[in-house]
């Protein structure tokens, strides 16, 4: 269970982290900086077991894998978006930053609501309001990956073509 | 059969692959540069399994180089000794990434080159298939050779007519990032053709899959034709025969018909690439740096455009006017035939290659309150330095004659 931290629509990888504090790779320093022009209390409050909850094409913008990892080392339990830029949407799913696609959710939670996320069933509990909403499945290899805890730990156990077995549609 | 990025597709899974499949590819290159890399070479550490196939692996040090900071020196120093201990044969420091790709003859029609770079899609002015991912997954495919795409759907931009002098490439892709808005084409392969893509030449080509990064695309395509070819030929090391090939009976999800015939200048306004006036609802607007460069226009006809409006002129005193060529070969060409020599008579400063001031690392930084026209494709906040400075994007000619006057300036009055 956690507090929901809201976003607005396009928010880009600058928004998320500033190139100019992508001098690092270190989760933790990264997460310092994590949307620090946009909402500089977050870095500071943040507590393990939040959730981000952002508009439609969150994480628009650069390639950079700092924008998931930052966010990743902020503690924060997932994100709840309608929709995904697409390298953003890959690099969380490589790194083991859980991402849920829930339009519902997102309409319905206010900044400060404490939510639980049950991953594994996609369900979403808004507790201060007493609403549940259902998060759309996510396919069956990007599953793969994320139960995995990410792609570099699904491929010290298997080898690539793996992921691709069953996953085909 | 079918779209671009279906034949681009079909032709490496070796049978016919529609829009919705997932698949499991070959790449062809693997391109990563100093900003990424370190955290490649992480993921690759991690794996734990060896290198595939060195000579599909290609570095650049390019976003913060010559280093301007400790931080970047240490990462330009992790990659060096990484080069070297996997002796790697292609490793590049002399210029934008995707400038010396397609210069070096990496980009081939038909191939698949993945980037850990968003503006990766530029490849797909070649015909191409280039999209960007994250460090991760180059790390991943220093290992297997391999990645995982899902086909996309395609848009087809459909272009006709001929631009009015003083109107290019920038200026109507500009227009379709207006019109498409920053997530318009998320996920989807935007396929640019239509009369006007065909009468251009390479380097205005190249303007459309580059920028096609910023309304979310997958891949930005243009068909391998007799341009593609000529261009091979005459400009990369390249080795052919290249292959021509484009979309057959295909399939769109969406097609849009832009006539460019009548399409004035046109400017990217502060803060959203997709925040787009013509030229003239901005004009008169006070700018504090002029910045030409990056890999969406800094090669040299750009650099041409730019020198032969400000041939004998002087540019604004009080405007910073920045220009960072896109590759050491663009810069040498630039010099051999004057250019150089003209811009700075004319009052520009000439940088060193690479990225320069576009990820606001070194190179033109910009202060809180001040506002800057530049050649770039992208105009986020805070992206060239502070937060509270303003960035508009426009062609090289438009940045030109704003150098000029130190106010945002029509082209048309100024070209030479």
């Amino acid at each position: 269970m956690g507090k929901a931290w809201t976003f607005g629509e396009n928010l880009n990888t600058d928004e998320i982290i500033p190139g100019r504090f992508n001098i690092t790779i270190d989760p933790l320093e990264l997460a310092k900086h994590v949307f620090c022009e946009i909402k500089p209390e977050y870095a500071k409050n943040v507590k393990s077991g939040d959730v981000i909850v952002g508009g439609q094409n969150f994480g628009c913008g650069s390639s950079r894998e700092h924008a998931p990892i930052a966010i990743k080392g902020s503690q924060a339990r997932c994100v709840i978006a309608p929709s995904y830029a697409r390298i953003f949407f890959r690099n969380a799913i490589n790194i083991g930053l859980p991402i849920l696609e829930c339009p519902e959710a997102v309409a319905d939670i206010d900044e400060g609501n404490e939510v639980n996320v049950d991953l594994a069933s996609g369900q979403i509990t808004n507790i201060t309001k007493g609403h549940t909403y259902k998060a759309r499945a996510l396919p069956d290899f990007v599953l793969k990956i994320a139960e995995a805890g990410g792609i570099v730990n699904f491929l010290k156990e298997h080898d690539i073509e793996e992921l691709m077995m069953n996953a085909e549609g | 059969m079918g779209t671009l990025i279906e034949e681009i597709f079909s032709r490496k899974a070796g049978r016919s692959v529609r829009a919705g499949e997932i698949l499991l590819l070959d790449v062809d290159y693997i391109m990563s540069h100093d900003n990424t890399t370190p955290l490649a070479i992480k993921a690759f550490r991690e794996i734990g399994k060896p290198i595939l196939d060195k000579n599909r692996i290609v570095l650049h040090l390019d976003h913060a180089y010559p280093a301007p900071n400790v931080l970047a020196a240490e990462n330009h120093k992790k990659i060096i000794e990484f080069v070297k201990e996997q002796e790697l044969p292609h490793f590049y420091k002399q210029g934008v990434c995707h400038q010396v790709m397609i210069e070096e003859g990496y980009i081939m029609p038909g191939a698949i080159v993945i980037g850990a770079d968003s503006h990766s899609n530029t490849y797909g002015a070649l015909g191409a298939f280039g999209a960007g991912l994250g460090s991760t997954e180059i790390g991943v495919a220093w290992v297997t050779g391999k990645c995982w795409f899902k086909v996309p759907e395609t848009i087809r931009i459909e272009l006709t007519g001929k631009s009015q002098p003083g109107v290019y490439a920038k200026d109507v892709m500009i227009y379709i990032a207006g019109l498409l808005g920053m997530d318009g084409a998320t996920y989807r392969s935007v396929e640019f053709g239509g009369e006007y893509i065909e009468n251009l030449p390479m380097n205005e080509r190249i303007v459309f899959p580059n920028m096609s990064t910023e309304i979310g695309a997958k891949c930005g395509l243009i068909e391998a034709d007799s341009v593609t070819t000529r261009f091979l030929e005459s400009d990369t090391p390249a080795q052919g025969p290249f292959e021509t090939f484009g979309p057959v009976n295909p399939r769109y999800e969406r097609v849009v018909e832009i006539d460019v015939s009548e399409l004035p200048p046109q400017v990217a306004c502060h803060p959203d690439v997709d925040h787009v006036k013509p030229l003239e609802e901005v004009a008169g607007l006070e700018v504090n740096e002029v910045y030409i460069g990056t890999c969406t226009n800094a090669r040299y006809e750009d650099i041409e455009i730019v020198a032969r409006m400000l041939k004998g002129k002087k540019v604004n005193p009080l405007t910073r006017v920045i220009v960072t060529p896109a590759s050491e070969r663009i810069y040498k060409k630039a010099m051999k035939n004057g250019l150089i020599e003209i811009l700075m008579e004319a009052g520009c400063t000439v940088t060193g290659t690479g990225c320069g001031a576009c990820i606001g690392r070194h190179g033109g930084i910009l202060a809180a309150g001040e506002r800057a026209l530049t050649t770039m494709n992208r105009n986020f906040i805070g992206r060239m330095g502070s937060p509270q400075a303003e960035i508009y994007l426009a062609s090289p000619a438009t940045a030109a004659a704003t150098a000029l006057t130190g106010r945002i300036t029509d082209p048309r009055g100024y070209l030479a």
